[in-house]
């Protein structure tokens, strides 16, 4: 017969075995997001940045209309809700009278290259030294699954029944593509967040945003290709999988300009 | 030091916003209130006093600049004309729900739509009675004067500050552009970030530190049961405004037969009309509510205990009549009299208009 050795839990999560915390940043509540969405990490991966380079105190976050609307209940941080497709203009305000913060926007795709797309473009044109964190799930999340700027074509939702026709509703728009043309955007990248090895990159790239931000080199857009499963009418699984398969064929990952 | 100069409302407005320590001017070019973006960036108030002019790629970014700088506990503000108000609202809606202080200045135009770059006063329901969507009110100010575009300033962020609310100058093409002599007020320092997270520390957006929860300005409460909690708080400090914050200016009201009721343009031609009546021997007068929200409703009320009549002179269809209406609460006939399409009404016109009305009354 076997004997197996007792191991206390003090001993299981002794210091120097952790691999991994709660983001200090985030606070106890529960997350409004799906099971599976990858809202979560990509807000994880903010504050965990934000909380290494010690600038909490010195960061104001801008939360958008959309899925991640309450962000700022999520994040222990000062925030500011913005109108939906508006927190560029908001950072802009922030920015400009306060120059030594830190400043982001937190926004779906809906809200920055739909509704937003000239307070995006102006605000990345003047250069403004911010950090904008750009959720692309190809879909409208929070009001329940409507087609996107975004929207792969064929690709269905609620008013999409029989899929994107682009002859009619037109392409997907690539607009980190579009703004990495500005001479203010400093840095365009797209990442995602649905492999372990890709979140890493992904926080990777938003030390790069933030440490731009404060050597004022200019706009920062992080484009996270994520999914939305509960949109798209799918498992958590399925949807990643066809993420891999279809989102980053349109939408391919890596960064655009550095 | 005080100054005495020949200016544009619009000039006077301008630097009477470096001079009272505005942190941030947010804008967009459109006829007639261009000179004020003009004005403050021949001014560079960046190198004067630290004061953020910034020329916005429309006035919807222009109101949410301001919105973000507010936000922050700075003076913030913004100026437009009619059509470029409406793209304001939404913005303007959003700072009342999150309760943010700012001053907003509309040097109207006659509308609707495009309409006319001529001066007109036919968004006051626009302005004083919301504009944009939802339960608020916005402190109004009239103006009527070169040296109340200067005043209302300081006037407007001190209100502002107090109620945590956007304030509105709502003047018109008239006064934004005509040139009069104006008293400019001292410089006064804008406030250092200390002397913000002193004052307002409570609520603004200034970066968390250890000592204090996070600050979170928002709009949004998806509990009803809160939300109807918020706009009870917002509704008790409109009530309370509208009990402290009256302004008004009468014409030689004490012994008036007949009174005008105008703002802004409209209350410099009445103010004519009234001389012009008296040297007729008929005894007019003008009351000039200064704020159009609150409504100077109690003296128009004791004004109609003995008073004969009352004509609202405005340069739109007639809207605040309505405020003129409720007021007098059928205690005497109100009448209206107006121009629109940027027709700015001759002081004789307006006098023929009291002399019909006034001879109604007596058959
Ligand atoms: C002015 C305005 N129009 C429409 C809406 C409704 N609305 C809320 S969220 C949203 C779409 C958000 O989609 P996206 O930005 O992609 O965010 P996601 O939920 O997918 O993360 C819309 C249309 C609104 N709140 N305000
Ligand atoms: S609706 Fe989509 S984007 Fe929104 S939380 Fe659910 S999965 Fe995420
Ligand atoms: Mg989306």
């Amino acid at each position: 017969m076997m004997t197996t050795a007792v191991i206390t839990p003090e001993e299981i999560i002794k210091k120097g075995k952790i691999v991994f915390e709660k983001t200090k940043l985030m606070n106890d509540c529960t997350l409004s997001y799906c099971p599976g969405c990858g809202h979560g990490v990509a807000h994880r991966l903010v504050m965990e940045v934000v909380d290494e380079m010690g600038i909490e105190q010195d960061t104001i976050g801008v939360a958008p209309v959309g899925c991640s609307v309450l962000a700022y209940e999520f994040m222990n941080i000062d925030m500011q809700q913005a109108a939906h497709g508006r927190a560029p203009a908001v950072a802009t305000g922030i920015k400009r009278v306060f120059p030594e913060k830190y400043v982001f926007t937190y926004q779906g795709d809906g809200d920055l290259a739909a509704i937003g797309t000239a307070e995006t473009i102006h605000a990345c044109n003047r250069g403004e030294n911010i950090v904008i964190i750009f959720v692309n799930n190809g879909i409208y999340g929070m009001t329940g699954g409507q087609m996107a700027p975004t929207t792969l074509p064929g690709m269905k939702s609620s008013t999409s029944p029989y899929g994107r026709v682009v002859e009619t509703m037109g392409y997907p728009l690539k607009i980190t593509e579009m703004v990495a043309t500005l001479p203010g955007v400093a840095y365009a990248t797209r990442q995602a967040v649905h492999t372990a090895k890709l979140v890493t990159k992904t926080k990777k790239a938003i030390i790069k945003a933030f440490q731009n931000q404060k050597d004022k080199k200019g706009t920062s857009i992080i484009e996270i290709v994520s999914n939305c499963n509960s949109g798209w009418k799918m498992t958590p699984v399925e949807s990643n999988k066809w993420l891999d398969e279809n989102m980053l064929a349109y939408f391919p990952l890596g960064d655009i300009k550095k | 030091m005080e100054e005495v100069k020949l200016m544009k409302g619009n000039e006077a407005m301008a630097e009477a916003a470096i001079r009272s320590g505005v942190d941030a001017y947010f804008g967009y070019p459109i006829t007639p209130q261009s000179e004020v973006i003009e004005y403050l960036m021949h001014e560079e108030p960046f190198k004067r006093t630290g004061m953020v002019v910034l020329q916005a790629e429309s006035e919807l970014a222009a109101i949410n600049m301001v919105y973000g700088a507010a936000a922050c506990g700075k003076k913030a503000m913004t100026s437009s004309s009619s059509p470029g108000i409406s793209l304001k609202l939404e913005g303007i809606s959003y700072m009342a729900g999150a309760e943010l202080p700012c001053l907003i200045a509309n040097v109207m135009r006659g509308g609707p739509g495009l309409g006319t770059i001529q001066p007109g006063q036919s968004d006051y329901f626009q302005a004083v009675k919301g504009g944009g969507h939802g339960d608020y009110n916005l402190i109004v100010l009239a103006p009527s004067t070169v040296q109340e575009m200067a005043d209302f300033v300081n006037l407007g962020f001190d209100l502002a500050f107090k109620y945590r609310n956007p304030v509105m100058i709502l003047s018109d093409g008239a006064i934004g552009q005509m040139m009069e002599k104006v008293t400019l007020p001292k410089q006064k320092e804008r406030l250092s970030n200390e002397e913000i997270i002193k004052r307002y520390g409570s609520w603004a957006t200034t970066g968390k530190p250890e000592s204090r929860e996070r600050n979170i300005i928002t709009s949004l409460n998806l509990k009803s049961e809160l939300q109807e909690i918020h706009n009870q708080h917002l509704q008790n400090k409109f009530k309370t405004a509208e009990k402290n914050e009256v302004r008004y200016e009468q014409i030689q009201c004490e012994d008036a037969d007949y009174i005008l009721v105008a703002y802004g343009t409209s209350a410099r031609i009445s103010q004519k009309v009234v001389q012009l009546g008296r040297e007729k021997g008929l005894k007019l007068g003008l009351l000039r509510p200064i704020t159009l929200w609150p409504f100077p409703k109690k003296i128009i009320s004791e004004l109609a205990d003995h008073t004969k009549g009352f004509l609202s002179v405005e340069m739109s269809a007639g809207q605040m009549i309505e405020d003129v209406l409720l007021a007098v609460e059928g205690k005497a006939p109100v009448a209206h009299f107006g121009r629109m399409g940027g027709m700015i009404p001759s002081p004789s016109e307006v006098l023929d208009a009291v002399e019909k009305e006034i001879n109604k009354i007596l058959k």
